[in-house]
Protein backbone atom coordinates (compact mmCIF):
# COMPACT_ATOMS: atom_id res chain seq x y z
CA UNK A 1 0.00 0.00 0.00
CA UNK A 2 3.08 2.01 0.92
CA UNK A 3 4.95 1.19 -1.79
CA UNK A 4 1.87 2.18 -4.56
CA UNK A 5 1.68 5.52 -2.80
CA UNK A 6 5.38 5.91 -3.22
CA UNK A 7 5.05 4.86 -6.53
CA UNK A 8 2.36 7.78 -7.31
CA UNK A 9 4.25 10.20 -6.22
CA UNK A 10 7.20 9.76 -8.14
CA UNK A 11 4.70 9.01 -11.18
CA UNK A 12 3.28 12.50 -10.31
CA UNK A 13 6.94 14.48 -9.49
CA UNK A 14 8.14 12.69 -12.94
CA UNK A 15 5.73 14.35 -14.96
CA UNK A 16 5.69 17.62 -13.42
CA UNK A 17 9.46 17.70 -13.78
CA UNK A 18 9.37 16.49 -17.26
CA UNK A 19 7.15 19.11 -18.17
CA UNK A 20 8.86 22.03 -16.51
CA UNK A 21 12.34 20.62 -17.73
CA UNK A 22 11.01 20.91 -21.17
CA UNK A 23 9.51 24.26 -21.13
CA UNK A 24 12.74 26.04 -20.02
CA UNK A 25 14.43 23.47 -22.49
CA UNK A 26 12.10 23.95 -25.66
CA UNK A 27 13.79 27.73 -26.98
CA UNK A 28 16.51 25.89 -27.60
CA UNK A 29 14.77 22.96 -29.02
CA UNK A 30 12.88 24.63 -31.27
CA UNK A 31 15.95 26.90 -32.63
CA UNK A 32 17.72 23.25 -33.05
CA UNK A 33 14.25 22.08 -35.32
CA UNK A 34 13.66 25.46 -37.07
CA UNK A 35 17.42 24.91 -38.68
CA UNK A 36 16.20 21.82 -40.18
CA UNK A 37 12.91 23.94 -42.22
CA UNK A 38 12.79 25.53 -45.20
CA UNK A 39 12.65 29.65 -44.85
CA UNK A 40 8.89 29.31 -45.99
CA UNK A 41 7.82 26.41 -43.13
CA UNK A 42 9.88 28.09 -40.23
CA UNK A 43 7.15 31.38 -40.42
CA UNK A 44 4.08 28.90 -41.59
CA UNK A 45 1.12 29.36 -39.58
CA UNK A 46 0.34 27.17 -37.37
CA UNK A 47 3.89 26.72 -36.71
CA UNK A 48 5.08 22.69 -37.73
CA UNK A 49 6.71 20.61 -34.93
CA UNK A 50 8.05 17.86 -36.43
CA UNK A 51 6.09 17.09 -39.71
CA UNK A 52 8.05 19.09 -41.84
CA UNK A 53 10.31 18.71 -44.49
CA UNK A 54 13.56 18.22 -43.30
CA UNK A 55 16.31 19.87 -45.06
CA UNK A 56 19.71 20.75 -44.05
CA UNK A 57 20.00 23.58 -47.00
CA UNK A 58 20.41 26.48 -44.05
CA UNK A 59 23.53 25.33 -42.82
CA UNK A 60 24.98 25.08 -46.24
CA UNK A 61 23.66 28.67 -46.89
CA UNK A 62 24.54 30.07 -43.75
CA UNK A 63 28.49 28.65 -44.55
CA UNK A 64 28.47 30.16 -48.00
CA UNK A 65 26.68 33.18 -47.95
CA UNK A 66 28.98 34.55 -44.54
CA UNK A 67 31.94 32.22 -44.42
CA UNK A 68 30.33 30.90 -41.28
CA UNK A 69 33.65 28.75 -40.27
CA UNK A 70 36.04 32.15 -39.98
CA UNK A 71 33.80 32.85 -37.47
CA UNK A 72 33.43 29.75 -35.41
CA UNK A 73 37.54 29.22 -35.93
CA UNK A 74 37.66 32.52 -34.49
CA UNK A 75 35.56 31.28 -31.55
CA UNK A 76 37.31 28.49 -31.46
CA UNK A 77 40.69 30.63 -30.97
CA UNK A 78 40.12 33.42 -28.89
CA UNK A 79 38.90 31.09 -26.32
CA UNK A 80 40.96 28.03 -26.45
CA UNK A 81 43.60 30.84 -26.78
CA UNK A 82 42.66 33.15 -23.96
CA UNK A 83 42.30 30.05 -21.71
CA UNK A 84 45.53 28.57 -22.35
CA UNK A 85 47.10 31.75 -21.79
CA UNK A 86 45.26 32.61 -19.24
CA UNK A 87 46.84 29.26 -17.27
CA UNK A 88 49.87 29.41 -18.34
CA UNK A 89 50.14 32.84 -15.91
CA UNK A 90 47.65 31.50 -13.44
CA UNK A 91 49.38 28.35 -12.65
CA UNK A 92 52.38 29.53 -10.78
CA UNK A 93 50.27 31.81 -9.24
CA UNK A 94 48.07 29.57 -7.63
CA UNK A 95 50.74 27.29 -6.57
CA UNK A 96 52.75 30.09 -4.84
CA UNK A 97 49.12 30.87 -2.80
CA UNK A 98 48.41 27.51 -2.19
CA UNK A 99 51.26 26.13 -1.11
CA UNK A 100 53.73 29.22 0.06
CA UNK A 101 51.21 31.61 1.34
CA UNK A 102 52.69 34.60 3.31
CA UNK A 103 50.71 37.20 4.92
CA UNK A 104 49.60 38.78 2.09
CA UNK A 105 48.05 36.06 0.34
CA UNK A 106 44.83 36.53 1.19
CA UNK A 107 45.04 39.89 0.38
CA UNK A 108 46.40 39.19 -3.05
CA UNK A 109 43.91 36.72 -3.61
CA UNK A 110 40.73 39.45 -2.66
CA UNK A 111 42.12 41.78 -5.12
CA UNK A 112 42.45 39.82 -8.06
CA UNK A 113 38.45 38.84 -7.55
CA UNK A 114 37.89 42.51 -7.43
CA UNK A 115 39.53 43.42 -10.56
CA UNK A 116 36.59 40.79 -12.20
CA UNK A 117 33.76 42.98 -10.60
CA UNK A 118 35.35 46.11 -12.80
CA UNK A 119 32.17 46.69 -14.68
CA UNK A 120 33.40 46.67 -18.56
CA UNK A 121 32.04 50.35 -19.19
CA UNK A 122 34.49 51.54 -16.79
CA UNK A 123 37.57 51.01 -18.79
CA UNK A 124 35.82 50.30 -22.33
CA UNK A 125 37.02 53.30 -23.78
CA UNK A 126 40.82 53.71 -22.87
CA UNK A 127 40.77 49.94 -24.07
CA UNK A 128 38.87 50.72 -27.17
CA UNK A 129 41.81 53.56 -28.01
CA UNK A 130 44.50 51.53 -27.08
CA UNK A 131 43.41 49.35 -29.32
CA UNK A 132 43.04 51.49 -32.21
CA UNK A 133 46.59 53.40 -31.69
CA UNK A 134 48.19 50.26 -31.07
CA UNK A 135 46.09 48.26 -34.41
CA UNK A 136 44.54 45.82 -32.34
CA UNK A 137 40.62 46.47 -33.04
CA UNK A 138 39.11 44.02 -34.75
CA UNK A 139 42.45 41.16 -34.29
CA UNK A 140 42.12 37.83 -32.53
CA UNK A 141 45.21 38.61 -30.33
CA UNK A 142 43.50 41.60 -29.26
CA UNK A 143 40.53 39.65 -27.99
CA UNK A 144 42.83 37.12 -27.15
CA UNK A 145 44.68 39.40 -24.92
CA UNK A 146 41.20 41.01 -23.46
CA UNK A 147 39.51 37.79 -22.38
CA UNK A 148 42.38 36.43 -20.87
CA UNK A 149 42.92 39.59 -18.19
CA UNK A 150 38.94 39.32 -17.62
CA UNK A 151 39.09 35.41 -16.86
CA UNK A 152 42.43 35.52 -15.10
CA UNK A 153 41.10 35.76 -11.64
CA UNK A 154 38.33 33.13 -12.07
CA UNK A 155 41.39 30.87 -13.18
CA UNK A 156 43.33 32.13 -10.16
CA UNK A 157 40.95 31.19 -8.08
CA UNK A 158 39.61 27.96 -9.54
CA UNK A 159 43.39 26.49 -9.45
CA UNK A 160 44.08 27.90 -5.81
CA UNK A 161 40.53 25.72 -4.37
CA UNK A 162 41.96 22.84 -5.97
CA UNK A 163 45.43 22.82 -5.57
CA UNK A 164 44.30 23.32 -2.53
CA UNK A 165 43.26 20.05 -1.73
CA UNK A 166 46.48 18.28 -2.71
CA UNK A 167 48.62 17.91 0.28
CA UNK A 168 51.71 20.34 0.83
CA UNK A 169 53.76 17.23 1.82
CA UNK A 170 54.06 16.05 -1.26
CA UNK A 171 55.48 18.57 -2.88
CA UNK A 172 57.65 19.70 0.40
CA UNK A 173 59.29 16.01 -0.45
CA UNK A 174 60.19 16.62 -3.81
CA UNK A 175 61.78 19.92 -2.83
CA UNK A 176 64.06 17.72 -0.43
CA UNK A 177 64.76 15.68 -2.82
CA UNK A 178 66.59 18.18 -4.88
CA UNK A 179 63.70 18.93 -7.66
CA UNK A 180 63.73 22.87 -8.77
CA UNK A 181 60.91 24.93 -8.89
CA UNK A 182 60.00 24.20 -12.54
CA UNK A 183 60.42 20.47 -11.95
CA UNK A 184 57.98 20.64 -8.95
CA UNK A 185 55.62 22.53 -10.58
CA UNK A 186 55.94 20.60 -13.99
CA UNK A 187 56.48 16.90 -12.70
CA UNK A 188 54.87 17.03 -8.88
CA UNK A 189 52.33 19.08 -9.01
CA UNK A 190 50.82 19.21 -12.53
CA UNK A 191 50.27 15.24 -12.43
CA UNK A 192 48.06 15.18 -9.05
CA UNK A 193 46.41 18.47 -10.32
CA UNK A 194 44.94 17.01 -13.48
CA UNK A 195 41.24 17.10 -13.02
CA UNK A 196 41.15 20.53 -11.34
CA UNK A 197 42.92 21.83 -13.80
CA UNK A 198 40.93 20.36 -16.55
CA UNK A 199 37.73 21.56 -15.30
CA UNK A 200 39.31 24.46 -14.92
CA UNK A 201 39.95 24.89 -18.57
CA UNK A 202 36.64 23.63 -19.49
CA UNK A 203 34.69 25.97 -17.53
CA UNK A 204 36.78 29.08 -19.06
CA UNK A 205 36.26 27.52 -22.96
CA UNK A 206 32.55 28.55 -21.98
CA UNK A 207 33.18 31.54 -20.54
CA UNK A 208 35.11 33.04 -23.13
CA UNK A 209 32.98 31.54 -25.91
CA UNK A 210 30.13 32.90 -24.43
CA UNK A 211 31.50 36.42 -23.80
CA UNK A 212 29.88 39.47 -25.58
CA UNK A 213 30.57 42.51 -24.30
CA UNK A 214 34.47 42.86 -26.03
CA UNK A 215 33.82 40.68 -28.65
CA UNK A 216 30.87 42.70 -29.69
CA UNK A 217 32.90 46.30 -29.25
CA UNK A 218 36.34 45.59 -30.41
CA UNK A 219 35.59 43.01 -33.31
CA UNK A 220 33.85 43.67 -37.04
CA UNK A 221 34.52 41.44 -39.80
CA UNK A 222 37.75 39.88 -39.73
CA UNK A 223 38.06 38.79 -36.31
CA UNK A 224 34.37 38.60 -34.99
CA UNK A 225 34.19 35.48 -33.02
CA UNK A 226 30.26 33.61 -33.38
CA UNK A 227 28.90 36.18 -30.89
CA UNK A 228 29.30 39.22 -32.86
CA UNK A 229 28.42 37.19 -35.53
CA UNK A 230 25.03 36.33 -34.57
CA UNK A 231 24.32 39.68 -33.58
CA UNK A 232 24.49 40.41 -37.46
CA UNK A 233 21.25 38.71 -37.65
CA UNK A 234 19.43 41.58 -35.89
CA UNK A 235 19.26 43.59 -38.82
CA UNK A 236 18.49 40.77 -41.51
CA UNK A 237 17.17 41.34 -44.74
CA UNK A 238 14.12 39.17 -46.12
CA UNK A 239 13.02 35.81 -44.59
CA UNK A 240 15.75 34.58 -42.23
CA UNK A 241 14.16 32.07 -39.03
CA UNK A 242 15.70 28.91 -40.50
CA UNK A 243 19.22 30.61 -41.18
CA UNK A 244 19.49 31.91 -38.09
CA UNK A 245 18.46 29.16 -36.23
CA UNK A 246 20.98 27.03 -38.46
CA UNK A 247 23.53 29.60 -37.64
CA UNK A 248 22.65 29.87 -33.32
CA UNK A 249 22.30 25.38 -33.70
CA UNK A 250 25.97 25.56 -34.73
CA UNK A 251 27.54 28.22 -32.56
CA UNK A 252 25.48 26.54 -29.36
CA UNK A 253 26.03 22.76 -30.05
CA UNK A 254 29.55 22.10 -29.12
CA UNK A 255 29.80 24.40 -25.50
CA UNK A 256 26.30 23.16 -24.36
CA UNK A 257 27.88 20.15 -24.68
CA UNK A 258 31.20 21.14 -22.71
CA UNK A 259 28.72 22.42 -20.84
CA UNK A 260 26.79 19.56 -19.30
CA UNK A 261 30.37 17.45 -18.70
CA UNK A 262 31.34 20.81 -16.29
CA UNK A 263 28.37 21.07 -14.59
CA UNK A 264 29.78 20.04 -11.27
CA UNK A 265 32.45 22.28 -11.65
CA UNK A 266 30.18 25.54 -12.55
CA UNK A 267 29.05 25.90 -9.25
CA UNK A 268 32.54 25.94 -7.44
CA UNK A 269 34.01 27.97 -10.01
CA UNK A 270 31.62 31.00 -10.40
CA UNK A 271 30.85 31.20 -6.39
CA UNK A 272 34.74 31.50 -5.53
CA UNK A 273 33.77 28.96 -2.96
CA UNK A 274 31.00 30.88 -1.33
CA UNK A 275 28.93 27.77 -1.87
CA UNK A 276 30.02 24.23 -0.61
CA UNK B 1 57.47 25.14 6.04
CA UNK B 2 58.07 28.14 3.69
CA UNK B 3 62.02 28.99 3.77
CA UNK B 4 63.36 32.34 2.52
CA UNK B 5 64.06 30.56 -0.79
CA UNK B 6 60.65 29.47 -1.18
CA UNK B 7 59.53 32.23 -0.50
CA UNK B 8 61.14 34.20 -2.81
CA UNK B 9 59.78 32.01 -5.33
CA UNK B 10 56.49 32.37 -4.55
CA UNK B 11 56.80 36.04 -4.99
CA UNK B 12 58.18 35.14 -8.67
CA UNK B 13 55.53 32.94 -9.20
CA UNK B 14 52.52 35.27 -8.52
CA UNK B 15 54.15 38.38 -10.20
CA UNK B 16 52.98 37.91 -13.33
CA UNK B 17 49.42 37.30 -13.04
CA UNK B 18 49.68 40.31 -10.84
CA UNK B 19 51.69 42.43 -12.88
CA UNK B 20 49.06 41.88 -15.88
CA UNK B 21 46.02 42.22 -13.60
CA UNK B 22 47.60 45.49 -12.16
CA UNK B 23 48.05 47.32 -15.52
CA UNK B 24 44.54 45.98 -16.53
CA UNK B 25 42.63 47.12 -13.81
CA UNK B 26 45.00 50.61 -13.01
CA UNK B 27 45.89 51.71 -16.50
CA UNK B 28 42.71 52.06 -18.19
CA UNK B 29 40.87 53.39 -14.79
CA UNK B 30 43.03 55.57 -14.64
CA UNK B 31 42.54 56.94 -17.79
CA UNK B 32 39.16 56.80 -17.79
CA UNK B 33 39.45 59.07 -14.55
CA UNK B 34 41.34 61.09 -16.48
CA UNK B 35 39.54 61.51 -19.50
CA UNK B 36 35.89 61.83 -17.25
CA UNK B 37 37.76 65.43 -16.73
CA UNK B 38 38.55 66.71 -20.15
CA UNK B 39 35.86 68.03 -22.99
CA UNK B 40 36.95 65.19 -25.74
CA UNK B 41 35.07 64.10 -28.65
CA UNK B 42 36.61 61.75 -31.07
CA UNK B 43 34.69 63.81 -34.00
CA UNK B 44 37.06 67.09 -33.00
CA UNK B 45 40.31 65.70 -32.55
CA UNK B 46 42.77 68.41 -31.23
CA UNK B 47 39.84 70.25 -28.58
CA UNK B 48 40.51 68.51 -25.66
CA UNK B 49 40.41 70.89 -22.79
CA UNK B 50 40.70 70.53 -19.03
CA UNK B 51 36.68 71.23 -17.71
CA UNK B 52 36.56 69.94 -14.19
CA UNK B 53 33.68 68.01 -13.00
CA UNK B 54 31.75 69.49 -15.88
CA UNK B 55 31.06 66.06 -17.41
CA UNK B 56 29.72 64.80 -14.00
CA UNK B 57 27.89 67.65 -13.98
CA UNK B 58 26.24 66.83 -17.16
CA UNK B 59 25.72 63.28 -16.49
CA UNK B 60 23.82 62.87 -13.59
CA UNK B 61 21.51 65.98 -14.20
CA UNK B 62 20.51 63.84 -17.82
CA UNK B 63 17.32 62.27 -17.56
CA UNK B 64 18.85 59.84 -19.78
CA UNK B 65 20.67 58.85 -16.70
CA UNK B 66 17.45 58.89 -13.86
CA UNK B 67 16.01 56.64 -16.43
CA UNK B 68 19.10 54.36 -16.89
CA UNK B 69 19.06 54.05 -13.40
CA UNK B 70 15.65 53.42 -13.12
CA UNK B 71 15.68 49.97 -15.98
CA UNK B 72 18.97 49.34 -14.44
CA UNK B 73 17.23 48.61 -10.73
CA UNK B 74 14.51 47.48 -12.73
CA UNK B 75 16.30 44.72 -14.22
CA UNK B 76 18.38 43.53 -11.77
CA UNK B 77 15.51 43.49 -9.01
CA UNK B 78 13.43 42.28 -11.55
CA UNK B 79 15.74 39.21 -12.77
CA UNK B 80 17.07 38.43 -9.12
CA UNK B 81 13.75 37.74 -7.98
CA UNK B 82 12.38 35.93 -10.92
CA UNK B 83 15.34 33.95 -10.77
CA UNK B 84 15.58 32.98 -6.66
CA UNK B 85 12.00 32.26 -6.76
CA UNK B 86 12.19 30.35 -9.80
CA UNK B 87 15.31 28.77 -8.52
CA UNK B 88 14.14 27.71 -4.95
CA UNK B 89 11.13 26.17 -6.53
CA UNK B 90 13.47 24.49 -9.48
CA UNK B 91 15.93 23.19 -6.21
CA UNK B 92 13.12 21.62 -4.50
CA UNK B 93 11.57 20.16 -7.49
CA UNK B 94 15.32 18.72 -8.65
CA UNK B 95 15.81 17.41 -4.97
CA UNK B 96 13.07 14.51 -5.22
CA UNK B 97 13.61 11.44 -6.57
CA UNK B 98 12.08 10.37 -9.85
CA UNK B 99 12.41 9.10 -13.16
CA UNK B 100 15.20 10.57 -15.30
CA UNK B 101 16.09 13.41 -12.91
CA UNK B 102 19.60 13.51 -14.69
CA UNK B 103 18.23 14.45 -18.15
CA UNK B 104 15.63 16.49 -16.41
CA UNK B 105 18.96 18.45 -14.38
CA UNK B 106 20.34 18.85 -18.17
CA UNK B 107 17.68 20.80 -19.54
CA UNK B 108 16.99 22.43 -17.25
CA UNK B 109 20.87 23.77 -16.75
CA UNK B 110 21.17 24.35 -20.84
CA UNK B 111 20.50 28.21 -21.00
CA UNK B 112 23.12 29.31 -19.18
CA UNK B 113 25.53 27.87 -21.91
CA UNK B 114 23.32 29.86 -24.87
CA UNK B 115 25.31 32.99 -25.80
CA UNK B 116 24.11 35.74 -25.12
CA UNK B 117 23.10 36.96 -28.47
CA UNK B 118 21.93 33.99 -29.92
CA UNK B 119 19.45 33.34 -26.87
CA UNK B 120 18.25 37.39 -27.16
CA UNK B 121 17.48 36.91 -30.72
CA UNK B 122 15.88 33.50 -30.63
CA UNK B 123 13.87 34.95 -27.72
CA UNK B 124 13.14 38.35 -29.84
CA UNK B 125 12.37 37.02 -33.59
CA UNK B 126 11.12 33.39 -33.14
CA UNK B 127 9.09 33.39 -29.99
CA UNK B 128 8.20 37.19 -28.94
CA UNK B 129 7.99 38.69 -32.56
CA UNK B 130 3.92 39.82 -32.93
CA UNK B 131 3.51 38.11 -36.68
CA UNK B 132 5.77 35.21 -37.18
CA UNK B 133 6.43 34.32 -33.58
CA UNK B 134 5.60 31.54 -31.75
CA UNK B 135 3.58 32.97 -28.54
CA UNK B 136 1.68 35.20 -31.36
CA UNK B 137 0.94 31.55 -32.93
CA UNK B 138 -0.26 29.81 -29.83
CA UNK B 139 -2.26 33.62 -28.77
CA UNK B 140 -4.04 33.49 -32.43
CA UNK B 141 -4.39 29.58 -31.68
CA UNK B 142 -6.77 30.40 -28.58
CA UNK B 143 -8.28 33.54 -30.22
CA UNK B 144 -6.58 36.07 -28.93
CA UNK B 145 -4.59 39.08 -30.28
CA UNK B 146 -0.85 38.65 -30.80
CA UNK B 147 0.93 40.70 -27.93
CA UNK B 148 4.19 42.40 -29.32
CA UNK B 149 5.90 41.95 -26.00
CA UNK B 150 9.04 44.49 -27.34
CA UNK B 151 7.55 47.39 -28.27
CA UNK B 152 4.50 46.87 -25.59
CA UNK B 153 6.65 45.94 -22.76
CA UNK B 154 10.34 46.27 -23.78
CA UNK B 155 11.92 46.62 -20.64
CA UNK B 156 10.08 43.46 -18.82
CA UNK B 157 10.53 41.69 -22.69
CA UNK B 158 14.05 41.83 -21.31
CA UNK B 159 13.87 41.26 -17.90
CA UNK B 160 11.96 37.39 -19.05
CA UNK B 161 15.06 36.42 -21.60
CA UNK B 162 17.36 37.08 -19.14
CA UNK B 163 15.52 35.58 -16.19
CA UNK B 164 16.03 32.74 -18.85
CA UNK B 165 19.46 33.23 -18.85
CA UNK B 166 20.52 32.88 -15.01
CA UNK B 167 17.81 30.98 -13.71
CA UNK B 168 19.91 27.68 -14.06
CA UNK B 169 22.57 29.31 -12.38
CA UNK B 170 20.38 30.24 -9.48
CA UNK B 171 19.00 26.41 -9.59
CA UNK B 172 22.26 24.69 -9.52
CA UNK B 173 23.33 26.80 -6.71
CA UNK B 174 20.42 26.59 -4.75
CA UNK B 175 20.12 22.71 -5.46
CA UNK B 176 23.97 22.30 -4.56
CA UNK B 177 22.61 24.22 -1.00
CA UNK B 178 19.90 21.81 -0.50
CA UNK B 179 21.33 18.82 -1.17
CA UNK B 180 23.69 19.85 2.39
CA UNK B 181 20.71 20.19 4.23
CA UNK B 182 20.27 17.58 7.23
CA UNK B 183 17.88 15.19 6.15
CA UNK B 184 17.01 13.90 9.54
CA UNK B 185 16.31 17.31 10.96
CA UNK B 186 12.99 16.88 8.41
CA UNK B 187 12.17 13.87 9.53
CA UNK B 188 12.44 14.85 12.92
CA UNK B 189 10.25 17.90 12.21
CA UNK B 190 8.06 15.82 9.93
CA UNK B 191 7.77 13.26 12.96
CA UNK B 192 6.75 16.27 15.46
CA UNK B 193 3.86 17.16 12.80
CA UNK B 194 5.34 20.31 11.19
CA UNK B 195 3.97 20.21 7.70
CA UNK B 196 5.36 21.08 4.39
CA UNK B 197 5.19 24.61 4.66
CA UNK B 198 6.12 24.90 8.54
CA UNK B 199 9.36 22.66 7.00
CA UNK B 200 10.01 24.85 4.16
CA UNK B 201 9.59 28.65 6.34
CA UNK B 202 11.71 26.98 9.54
CA UNK B 203 14.25 24.40 8.28
CA UNK B 204 14.79 24.85 4.42
CA UNK B 205 14.75 28.82 4.24
CA UNK B 206 16.86 29.17 7.11
CA UNK B 207 19.31 26.86 5.13
CA UNK B 208 18.90 28.59 1.75
CA UNK B 209 19.61 31.94 3.32
CA UNK B 210 23.37 31.71 2.53
CA UNK B 211 23.40 30.25 -1.20
CA UNK B 212 20.42 32.93 -1.55
CA UNK B 213 23.03 36.22 -0.59
CA UNK B 214 25.54 34.43 -2.59
CA UNK B 215 23.33 34.19 -6.04
CA UNK B 216 22.11 37.84 -5.20
CA UNK B 217 25.76 39.36 -5.17
CA UNK B 218 27.21 37.02 -8.07
CA UNK B 219 24.23 38.21 -10.44
CA UNK B 220 24.05 41.66 -9.35
CA UNK B 221 27.31 41.91 -10.36
CA UNK B 222 26.57 40.60 -13.76
CA UNK B 223 23.41 41.61 -14.03
CA UNK B 224 24.63 45.26 -13.88
CA UNK B 225 26.47 44.91 -16.87
CA UNK B 226 23.87 43.66 -19.57
CA UNK B 227 24.44 44.76 -22.75
CA UNK B 228 24.19 42.38 -25.68
CA UNK B 229 20.64 40.86 -25.17
CA UNK B 230 19.87 44.95 -25.27
CA UNK B 231 22.28 45.88 -27.89
CA UNK B 232 20.51 42.98 -30.63
CA UNK B 233 16.86 43.40 -29.07
CA UNK B 234 15.91 47.01 -28.75
CA UNK B 235 19.07 48.95 -28.76
CA UNK B 236 17.92 50.56 -25.94
CA UNK B 237 14.69 51.63 -27.23
CA UNK B 238 11.88 52.36 -27.83
CA UNK B 239 13.44 55.91 -26.69
CA UNK B 240 15.27 55.48 -23.41
CA UNK B 241 12.75 52.44 -22.09
CA UNK B 242 15.72 49.87 -22.11
CA UNK B 243 19.02 51.75 -21.82
CA UNK B 244 20.58 50.76 -18.53
CA UNK B 245 23.70 52.46 -17.50
CA UNK B 246 25.94 50.04 -19.54
CA UNK B 247 24.29 51.15 -22.46
CA UNK B 248 24.07 54.52 -21.98
CA UNK B 249 27.63 54.78 -21.22
CA UNK B 250 28.53 52.46 -24.52
CA UNK B 251 26.27 55.06 -26.97
CA UNK B 252 27.77 57.89 -25.56
CA UNK B 253 31.21 56.77 -26.16
CA UNK B 254 30.69 54.67 -29.14
CA UNK B 255 27.97 56.56 -30.96
CA UNK B 256 28.19 59.76 -30.19
CA UNK B 257 32.04 60.18 -29.91
CA UNK B 258 31.36 61.71 -26.56
CA UNK B 259 35.07 60.76 -24.71
CA UNK B 260 34.69 63.14 -21.32
CA UNK B 261 30.76 62.24 -20.92
CA UNK B 262 30.95 58.35 -21.68
CA UNK B 263 34.48 58.55 -19.12
CA UNK B 264 31.98 60.56 -16.59
CA UNK B 265 29.37 57.75 -16.92
CA UNK B 266 31.79 54.50 -16.78
CA UNK B 267 33.21 55.89 -13.18
CA UNK B 268 29.34 55.92 -11.82
CA UNK B 269 29.11 52.70 -13.52
CA UNK B 270 32.64 51.65 -11.55
CA UNK B 271 31.16 53.40 -8.43
CA UNK B 272 27.61 51.52 -8.21
CA UNK B 273 29.36 48.38 -9.01
CA UNK B 274 31.53 48.76 -6.34
CA UNK B 275 28.93 48.80 -3.52
CA UNK B 276 27.57 45.61 -4.54
CA UNK B 277 31.32 44.44 -4.46
CA UNK B 278 31.95 45.29 -1.03
CA UNK B 279 29.56 42.94 0.27
CA UNK B 280 30.19 39.94 -2.01
CA UNK B 281 33.74 40.05 -1.39
CA UNK B 282 32.84 40.03 2.36
CA UNK B 283 30.88 36.73 2.32
CA UNK B 284 33.55 35.02 0.10
CA UNK B 285 36.56 36.10 2.22
CA UNK B 286 34.49 35.25 5.67
CA UNK B 287 34.86 31.79 3.52
CA UNK B 288 38.39 32.08 2.75
CA UNK B 289 40.31 30.14 5.43
CA UNK B 290 44.06 31.00 5.09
Amino acid sequence: MARAATNRRMLVVTLIAWTVGIVIFFPILWTALTSFKTEAEAVAAPPTFLAFHWTLENYAEVQQRSDYFLHFWNSVVISVGSTLLGLLVAVPAAWSMAFVPGKRTRDVLMWMLSTKMLPPVGVLIPIYLLFRDFGLLDSRIGLVIVLTLINLPIIVWMLFTYFREIPGEILEASRMDGAGLRDEILFVLLPMAVPGIASTLLLNIILAWNEAFWTLNLSASQSAPLTAFIASYSSPEGLFYAKLSAASTMAVAPILVLGWFSQKQLVRGLTFGAVK
Amino acid sequence: MATAHSRAAARLTMSPAVILLLGWMLIPLVMTLYFSFLRYNLLMPGTEEFIGTLNYQYFLTDPAFFSALGNTLALVGGVLVLTIAGGIGLALLLDQPFWGRGIVRLLVIAPFFVMPTVSALVWKNMLMNPVNGLFAAIAKGVGLQPFDFLAEAPLSSIILIVTWQWLPFATLILLTALQSLDRERLEAAEMDGAGALDRFIHIILPHLARAMTVVTLIQTIFLLSVFAEILVTTNGGPGTATTNITYLVYAQSLLQFDVGGGSAGGIVAVVLANIVAVFLMRMIGRNLDI
